[in-house]
């Protein structure tokens, strides 16, 4: 053994040591909620895509309004209680939104895709154009005041991001705002023209419905300028109404273009049984190895361990979300592997045929083989790098860019470990008596080169 | 030693018979795309007492959704496409099957919208062209060495669609028979495909390069025959192993990585046989000029110890 395999042996010692601290901590789990983060669809979830409507804003100000409503859905969806939610922009004019383990799903729809603008009503006059909301009271028209000589309608947008929800003397719930300063110079003009008449509030071009489902349409009695109050929801009502005002309006209207949600149960059985699939794919190859190349099969299977741990902990750190088809990909990785290993031995048992000795056969099939181990492995990550591309670009699919990263990472491992694993375990036996058997490494010998 | 390469034309025989294996079915039955590739949705529920097929899809249809597609995947559990649904549409489905069938769950719900679908199209189409040349650039670059680069890129390629035809032919016909659908798992395990019989076909080649070097042979077919025995074992051991994984995923997980690890089970094995039989001996059918032989009564002796 020289000095360069003493330093390679203590090196591959470490990592592996700092490897497996790193996939099998105590009291953790290797897959699921404190190990290896998990995709939806192996834990559940809903995958939503939403696609931003930017005809209405300005031409330059898109990227900043998607920005805005990716920033509103972000409180929203910490309101809903989510945990490790994930919101991204796709493309230009996209919104990703990942919510792992969600189960009231429509609740959450609603929640996260509302414009939640609170709009003000005056009632319209006989024959007095088109209406924009009718209900039981009549039909109604935007309220609007005169500001810095514009004309302007009247809606949440004014309101103070501090709303809040709370009882009044008598116990009914009300929901208190504050009105910025162009708001409330507005709803005193509106106050004082509407003065014992009925204001409508309106939520996504319907009435806002109160407990009684009645449409809360209170009568406005004095004129009011910084503040005001909505009476008549229910307290749960109250409260998200509150929630979704404070944390803003989204400056654009999102259609949901992709939906895709699952349930946990589902995931759960497909978790054991990739880890099985991967423990028995493991084991089948190491198999392999071993009847077929004797002793360097064992050294092979001894860097293919090695090679799972190493991976497995770097999607740990870095981390990787691993879906089901995330999994797939390593678990053919695994298959793939050990093709670096079959291009030296086969090498190796060729310059062993031709009467070299192990030493030199070691060195020779390692050197020989690695041109084409680097050439091929370069075409696999052509073919990922596209997937990658592929799965990130319309429909951000997290199996396919799952598999196109742990296929990725798992092939640059290999290439390690043949190389570095396997060349210095393979040293580390030259000089031992094992070396002399040759039967050991399947060449017998009598059989020359045919 | 093995004799690979005097049975040229017949291997490219065998290479014209998959072609039409693969060409036919498309043509004759097309790919049964996915939800993914045509829009709309695919609703999967879980029904707590029996329900059959037909009685499902007859209150599917009377629900208002004539196009809608059942299918039973087992046990109570049904894949019911239709059209984009909206959350209140799916919701009304929902409740009108519970009042006739009793209790569901939902255990997954998957909706595209027309703009998506179109889109996701265009771009796996984009990304298999992309693949294809990619490859053929790659493997000239690799071997610029040798006499002819883009020789052995087309071939390699050649040798690629025929590995990735045989899965789609499969692919047509199981549409056919069984109604399995193109998603996106399959286009992953179709680019899967296009790295691995690459990857084999570099090995090959890489070897041919080298025994050319070392001028092992005048007689370019006799080195090219030399180098795929030389690799034959190594070609077949990494398939195997290959194929040993992706089994034991095929066995253990199946449900949504079925697709995939079935296209990477035919594409491994038609990849080995396409990089040690197709590929090298049609590099010598064009460096020999060979191609008239194709269209001659007799084919030319092939030269080969």
């Amino acid at each position: 053994m020289t000095r360069r395999d003493k330093t390679f042996l203590a090196i591959i010692s470490i990592l592996i040591i700092l490897a497996l601290l790193v996939v099998l901590p105590i009291n953790k789990g290797i897959l699921g909620k404190r190990g290896i983060q998990l995709g939806l669809d192996l834990q559940g979830g809903a995958h939503l895509i939403y696609q931003a409507d930017l005809s209405q804003v300005e031409s330059g100000t898109g990227a900043e309004a998607v920005n805005g409503a990716i920033a509103v859905i972000e409180k929203r969806v910490n309101a809903l209680g989510v945990s490790e939610p994930s919101i991204q922009r796709l493309g230009e004019d996209r919104i990703v939104v990942d919510l792992p383990g969600i189960t009231e799903m429509e609740k959450a729809k609603k929640l996260i895709g509302q414009t939640a603008i609170l709009e003000f009503g005056e009632l319209m006059e006989e024959g007095e154009g088109e209406a924009k909301w009718t209900d039981d009271l009549g039909n109604w028209k935007p309220t609007t005041a005169v500001v810095d000589g514009e004309e302007k309608e009247l809606t949440s947008a004014h309101f103070k991001e501090n709303t809040y929800v709370t009882t009044d003397n008598l116990g009914r719930v009300i929901l208190v705002f504050e009105w910025d300063d162009t708001g409330s110079k507005m709803f005193e003009q509106i106050t004082t023209r509407l003065m014992n008449k009925p204001l409508g509030i309106f939520l996504g071009n319907q009435p806002l419905l109160g407990e009684d489902g009645r449409p809360i349409a209170p009568i406005v009695r004095s004129v009011i300028t910084n503040r005001g109050q909505i009476e008549g929801l229910s307290y749960k009502e109250a409260t998200e109404l509150s929630k979704l005002l404070n944390a803003g309006r989204i400056p654009v209207p999102l259609n949901l273009i992709r939906e895709q949600t699952l349930s946990p149960i589902l995931g759960s059985t497909f978790v054991s049984k990739s880890v099985m699939a991967g423990i028995i794919g493991l084991i089948l190859v190491m198999l392999f190895m071993m009847i077929y190349y004797r002793l360097p099969g064992v050294v092979a299977s001894g860097a293919l361990m090695f090679y799972v741990s190493v991976v497995l902990a770097i999607f740990k750190t870095i981390p990787v979300t691993l879906s089901l088809a995330g999994i797939g990909g390593f678990v053919v990785s695994i298959g793939m592997a050990v093709d670096a290993n079959v291009l030296i031995f086969e090498r190796m048992k060729e310059e062993l045929r031709l009467g070299r000795t192990l030493a030199a056969a070691v060195d020779a099939g390692f050197s020989r083989a690695w041109p084409a181990i680097r050439d091929s492995n370069i075409t696999t990550f052509i073919a990922t790098g596209i997937l990658y591309w592929l799965g990130s670009s319309v429909i951000a699919s997290a199996p396919v860019m799952g598999f196109a990263l742990t296929l990725t990472i798992g092939v640059a491992i290999s290439m390690l470990t043949a190389i570095t694993v396997t060349r210095t375990m393979l040293r580390t036996l030259i000089g031992t008596g094992l070396a002399q058997k040759t039967s050991l490494f399947t060449v017998y010998s009598g059989k020359g080169n045919d | 030693m093995i004799n690979i390469v005097g049975k040229r034309l017949w291997f490219l025989l065998v290479l014209w018979v998959v072609i039409l294996f693969g060409v036919i079915p498309l043509a004759i039955f097309g790919l049964k795309p996915g939800v993914e590739f045509t829009s709309g949705s695919v609703l999967t529920v879980k029904f707590e007492q029996t329900v059959t097929e037909s009685d499902l899809k007859q209150e599917v249809i009377g629900t208002g959704y004539p196009e809608a597609i059942i299918q039973q995947t087992g046990g109570g559990t049904f894949l019911i496409r239709t059209k984009e649904l909206t959350g209140e549409e799916k919701t009304a489905l929902e409740s009108a099957l519970t009042t006739r069938f009793g209790a569901l769950t939902e255990t997954e719900f998957d909706s595209v919208s027309p703009l998506v679908a179109m889109e996701t199209t265009r771009n796996t189409v984009i990304a298999i062209g992309i693949a294809c040349v990619g490859m053929a650039l790659y493997i000239a670059l690799a071997f610029r060495k040798m006499p002819n680069p883009f020789r052995c890129g087309t071939c390699a390629v050649i040798g690629l669609v025929h590995d990735i035809l045989i899965p789609i032919g499969v692919f047509s016909i199981l549409g056919r028979t069984l109604g399995w659908q193109i998603n996106l798992m399959f286009i992953t395990g179709i680019l899967a495909v296009v790295g691995y019989s690459i990857n084999n076909n570099v090995v090959v080649f890489d070897r041919i390069r080298e025994n050319l070097r070392k001028g092992i042979s005048r007689d370019f077919a006799t080195v090219v025959n030399h180098s795929v025995v030389e690799t034959l074992s190594r070609c077949f051991n990494t398939s195997l192993t290959t194929i040993l994984t992706v089994l034991a995923l095929l066995l253990f997980v199946g449900a949504s990585i079925q697709n995939f690890a079935v296209v990477l089970l035919i594409g491994i094995i038609a990849g080995t046989f396409s990089s040690t039989c197709i590929a090298p001996n049609l590099l010598i059918i064009w460096e020999k000029g060979e191609w008239g032989g194709l269209f001659r009564r007799r084919p030319l002796p092939a030269k080969s110890q």
